[in-house]
């Protein structure tokens, strides 16, 4: 930056443009004689002999600098907005503020840079009613997320529709006082009335802030993600599906899902639900009892919204399994992030007929070939595998493949997970799986030197 | 005209197929072979012990071969720009010699000291030996870009010619022909200096587990081909407990350091296969471990940032998390997890470890556990490993945290499971984690969640004589998963709710991921969504264009097609 500023500053001493020497700078060229309408202006040439020629520049239809502002990047059009009133004006058109992404990075714990300050403090201060689509990316300094609560804070007489607290490192909003949180989420909450999009995930949302949600925007609220929100109680969602009739999208871990939840959800007012994610975690082996969901909830969601989407990431000890798929389960992508018994993949074989991805991080060091092929058998919506630590013979393998045919669009093997067998070796696997998928196809490889 | 040979040996430390070197004695009246050990490379932190020693012995088994062929090694202290005008005008030289060097940093070191040599009026011979293959042929086969998937590149290399058969070692009558002239105080001039003489401490050293050298890598292949042979397995073996530890017939150090010529491995590995199975075309699997490295050597060689991520167009921009304390105990091997503690302590301690340790530390601090950036990771390898040269070093880190290389990112190694699965008896985290050794095997790879009994018992208290874990494992792969999700789903092989991706195979051609950031945004927008961070970056990488006062269209990202045609009306 600096670099760039005191190369502008020696082009000022030229007599050129007058520019605010406090702001951000545009470097300027050098006696350049072709004027060009292009529009990737981030530079601007200036014509010593010609001044009238500034002043075209200054004098362009707002609307065609509105147009050729769209094409710059955020810092670019903040160049521009220097250069003269015109274009400063247009910089601060509403239609260029409807969308923003606020980055807030301190820099001893991200290498990524932040939002400057000052345009921070011109949109609160010009922009928040402009404001529709906005998200918060924090490194996992608790400061930026601080900052992230006092910018939210100040978010009054805003319309805002989407919103997202995004943590692009450790989740630093789980720092911040649940108070000065729920104080700042509950300014946006009030003041939209017309939320449709709201990722919360790790965040220490509770159950009022929940409430003050649903009493304002239950008629436009679409989206609801909140993962890994510890405050939050099964009746705190509860209350937001009860309300919410138009919610189609709700991400949550597990121990929030409820019958009642899922009868919610499937009730007669209620819109077809489209995506439905829980997480399952463990904080220590046995800590947890996983309670089990009725099948006839299950059966009423899939009743009410056939084409659901139902998303279930593990990160559980294998020994804590035992509560889940016992019975018939509609999920449709699976994943497992740690390792999960042979015992348990063939549960799934059994119970989960609607299953479209299955993901499988580990699971030891017996072949799977029984299960996989189980599954081949019953889940016939099954398109995308991935299987990491595992093992599976090469003809079991086979078998797999050749009974999923092309459905299988996505076939993730590491390439340890293959042994050979008297049948095959590695090289011919290959031949045999592109065969039968109809394209070409390798197990997925980690170097080795 | 009197030919005065220098060979300026970097890698390539043997005198068994050494093509340059065979230069440098053709038709010269006199030769001497150099080593210049910049006085900076002790002192820099980023030399272990280790890698030092391995290098010093490699250069004491040269000159003790050397000796044996009348000749010496002249060690020279310096830089080689400062030292080459001097040794010149002493030596009066009119041939310089040496391997020719694939890294970006060396080749332009090398084009300068080529410039160099030429003002002095010296004739420079380079000659390709450290590597397998041609390698800009291969990225001329493959459109002019180095192939990024392993298949397509095994593909691109399946169309080459083999690799040249390794010249014969050289011979005391090729040396007879030219004389070395060794001065008297020849060993205080050009010695191979000790660790001390560099600085290093040695007073509670173990001895070396990898000792360095041409005789004990010639020693050590043919150990390895006769194993092979007894076994007549050319598959790859599984990892067991066995495998974690040094083998006596590992070979990564010298191909690295080039005491064994890759080469020559080849064409023993190929001879072999062809004796034993009598099968006309070897698998190229069988070449596994020398592919890999052509193929990170490839990726590397026209790649200055190749060992960053910032300006780096293969490398997936990721926010990783800046954390010294953590790094630090990552490095230390004080994470409180004993797989992990006990493979860094033995990459501490000898300099090696087996191919699946390095992935299972490399996703604990990257994209399994710490969300800590590769590139701290590859600094304390590059420290510590014998074999990390940078482009292999810096490729694999890629690999292994998914910022490139178009890997699956589902796929995490658990720092409990995995290590119990590959070692149960234990034996492994005992042997380099002493104080763990008297736990049971059913608590030793998670000693936090014995009870205070068995841990009292075991005479090792978590917290007190051994560290808590640092990190919540299955809190932190739920997170990173979604962060690596995050990443992805601005490329455009991520879509919607699927967690894998949509990887090219090697037919198709393959954008760099850092090209397709534009992808997500439509230029139907009235107002287009915020550029995305790589836009951003990308601008910050690159101050000097901003610079270019005199270029007033800056094309940037494709939505200025329209607007492209029109400049281009104008002109």
């Amino acid at each position: 930056m600096n670099q760039e500023t005191n190369q502008a500053k020696s082009e000022m001493k030229r007599g050129r443009l007058s520019i605010k020497p406090d702001s951000e700078v545009l470097p300027i060229c050098d006696g350049a004689v072709k004027r060009r309408r292009s529009a990737a202006v981030g530079f601007l040439c200036s014509q010593s002999q010609q001044h009238d020629s500034v002043e075209d520049w200054g004098n362009l239809p707002h609307h065609v600098v509105l147009h050729i502002f769209q094409y710059l990047s955020l810092v670019d059009r903040a160049r521009a907005s220097s250069v003269c009133r015109p274009w400063n004006d247009v910089f601060h058109i509403p239609d260029l503020w409807r969308r923003f992404e606020f980055e807030l990075n301190q820099p001893a714990t991200s290498y990524l840079k932040s939002t400057h300050p000052d345009l921070i403090q011109q949109i609160i201060k010009r922009h928040a009613q402009h404001l529709q689509y906005v998200s918060f990316k924090v490194d996992s300094c608790t400061e930026s997320a601080e900052a992230a609560c006092d910018i939210l804070s100040q978010l009054v007489n805003c319309t805002i529709k989407t919103l997202g607290l995004i943590s692009t490192a450790r989740p630093s909003f789980m720092n911040v006082s649940q108070s000065h949180f729920v104080s700042a989420l509950t300014v946006v909450f009030v003041n939209s009335k017309s939320l449709s999009s709201i990722k919360i995930d790790d965040t220490p949302v509770d159950d009022p802030s929940l409430k003050v949600l649903v009493a304002n925007n239950s008629d436009t609220l679409k989206l609801l993600k909140m993962s890994s929100c510890p405050h939050v109680s099964p009746a705190g969602i509860l209350c937001v599906a009860d309300q919410c009739h138009g919610l189609r999208e709700l991400a949550l871990n597990y121990h929030l899902l409820s019958d009642e939840l899922l009868l919610a959800l499937s009730s007669e007012k209620h819109v077809h639900l489209e995506h439905l994610r829980i997480d399952v975690v463990s904080e220590n082996p046995g800590q947890t009892q996983f309670h089990t969901i009725k099948k006839s909830s299950w059966d009423a969601v899939v009743h009410h919204s056939p084409k659901v989407n139902i998303v279930m990431y593990f990160f559980l000890y294998e020994e804590e399994f035992d509560p889940f798929f016992c019975e018939q389960t509609p999920v449709t992508h699976l994943y497992f992030g740690r390792a999960v018994s042979k015992e348990m993949l063939g549960r799934i074989g059994l119970n989960c007929p609607r299953l479209v991805e299955l993901v499988v991080c580990a699971n030891g060091l017996e072949p799977l070939d029984e299960e996989l092929i189980r599954i081949a058998e019953r889940c016939k919506n099954l398109t995308a595998i991935g299987l990491g630590e595992c093992e599976v013979t090469c003809s079991g393998f086979i078998e797999f493949v050749k009974m999923c045919g092309s459905r299988l669009t996505q076939l993730s093997i590491m390439e340890e997970v293959l042994v050979p067998d008297n049948s095959y070796s590695l090289e011919q696997i290959h031949n045999e799986v592109s065969k039968y998928l109809g394209r070409m196809w390798f197990p997925d490889m980690m170097p080795t030197w | 005209m009197v030919v005065n040979s220098v060979h300026w040996f970097r890698k390539g430390l043997r005198l068994h197929d050494n093509p340059a070197l065979q230069e440098a004695l053709n038709g010269a009246d006199t030769v001497r072979c150099v080593y210049i050990l910049d006085p900076w490379f002790a002192g820099s932190a980023n030399v272990g012990i280790n890698r030092c020693r391995f290098l010093l012995e490699s250069l004491e088994d040269l000159d003790t071969s050397l000796r044996k062929l009348n000749s010496r090694l002249f060690v020279v202290r310096g830089q080689p720009a400062d030292v080459f005008p001097r040794l010149f005008k002493e030596w009066n030289v009119t041939r310089l010699t040496f391997e020719y060097d694939s890294e970006p940093y060396g080749k332009e070191r090398d084009a300068m000291i080529i410039k160099m040599a030429k003002e002095f009026g010296i004739e420079t011979v380079v000659r390709n030996s450290h590597t397998l293959y041609n390698l800009d042929k291969i990225i001329e086969l493959n459109n002019n870009s180095p192939p990024l998937t392993f298949k397509r590149f095994q593909a691109i290399v399946n169309r080459l010619e083999l690799p040249k058969k390794p010249l014969p070692t050289v011979t005391r009558q090729q040396m007879d022909s030219c004389w070395t002239d060794v001065l008297v105080n020849h060993d205080e001039r050009f010695g191979v200096p000790s660790l001390e003489e560099l600085g290093f401490k040695t007073q509670r050293l173990s001895p070396a587990v990898w000792k360095g050298g041409e005789m004990e890598a010639l020693d050590r292949l043919k150990k390895h081909l006769d194993r092979k042979a007894w076994v007549a397995n050319f598959e790859r073996p599984q990892i067991n407990v066995c495998s974690l530890i040094a083998s006596p017939t590992g070979l990564s150090p010298y191909l690295r350091f080039g005491c064994l010529s890759s080469r020559l491995f080849y064409y023993e590995l190929r001879d072999l296969y062809l004796k034993v199975r009598k099968h006309p075309n070897p698998p190229l699997s069988l070449f596994g471990q020398l592919l890999w490295r052509e193929f990170f050597y490839t990726a590397a060689t026209n790649n200055q940032n190749f060992d960053r991520m910032e300006g780096n167009p293969i490398c997936v921009q990721i926010p990783w998390d800046h954390d010294p304390e953590s790094l630090a105990k990552w490095a230390e091997g004080r994470t409180g997890f004993p797989w992990i503690d006990a493979i860094m302590t033995q990459l501490r301690q000898e300099g090696w470890i087996h191919p699946l340790a390095r992935h299972a530390v490399a996703c604990f601090l990257t994209r399994g556990d710490l969300w800590l950036s590769w590139e701290s990771g590859m600094r304390v390898f590059e420290e510590l490993l014998l074999d990390a040269d940078w482009s292999i070093n810096a490729g694999s880190w890629m690999w292994l945290s998914c910022s490139g290389f178009f890997q699956q990112f589902f796929h995490c190694y658990c720092p409990v499971g995995f290590g119990r699965r590959t070692d149960p008896s234990g034996e492994y985290i005992r042997r380099y984690i002493p104080k763990l050794k008297n736990y049971p095997n059913r608590y030793i790879y998670e000693p936090w969640n014995a009870p205070e009994t068995v841990q009292k018992a075991a005479d090792c208290v978590v917290g007190k004589d051994y560290p808590k874990p640092m990190i919540n494992h299955a809190e932190s792969s739920r997170l990173n998963i979604e962060r690596m999700k995050q990443v992805y789903q601005q490329l455009s092989r991520y879509k919607g709710l699927s967690l894998l991706a949509t990887v090219p195979t090697i037919q198709e051609e393959v954008e760099p991921p850092a090209m397709e950031d534009s992808g997500a945004h439509s230029s139907n927008d009235v107002c287009p969504a915020q550029p995305s961070r790589k836009a951003l970056l990308r601008k910050r990488e690159r101050p000097a264009e901003m610079q270019r006062a005199a270029a007033c269209t800056q094309p940037k990202v494709q939505r200025i097609s329209s607007a492209e045609g029109s400049a281009d009306d104008q002109q």
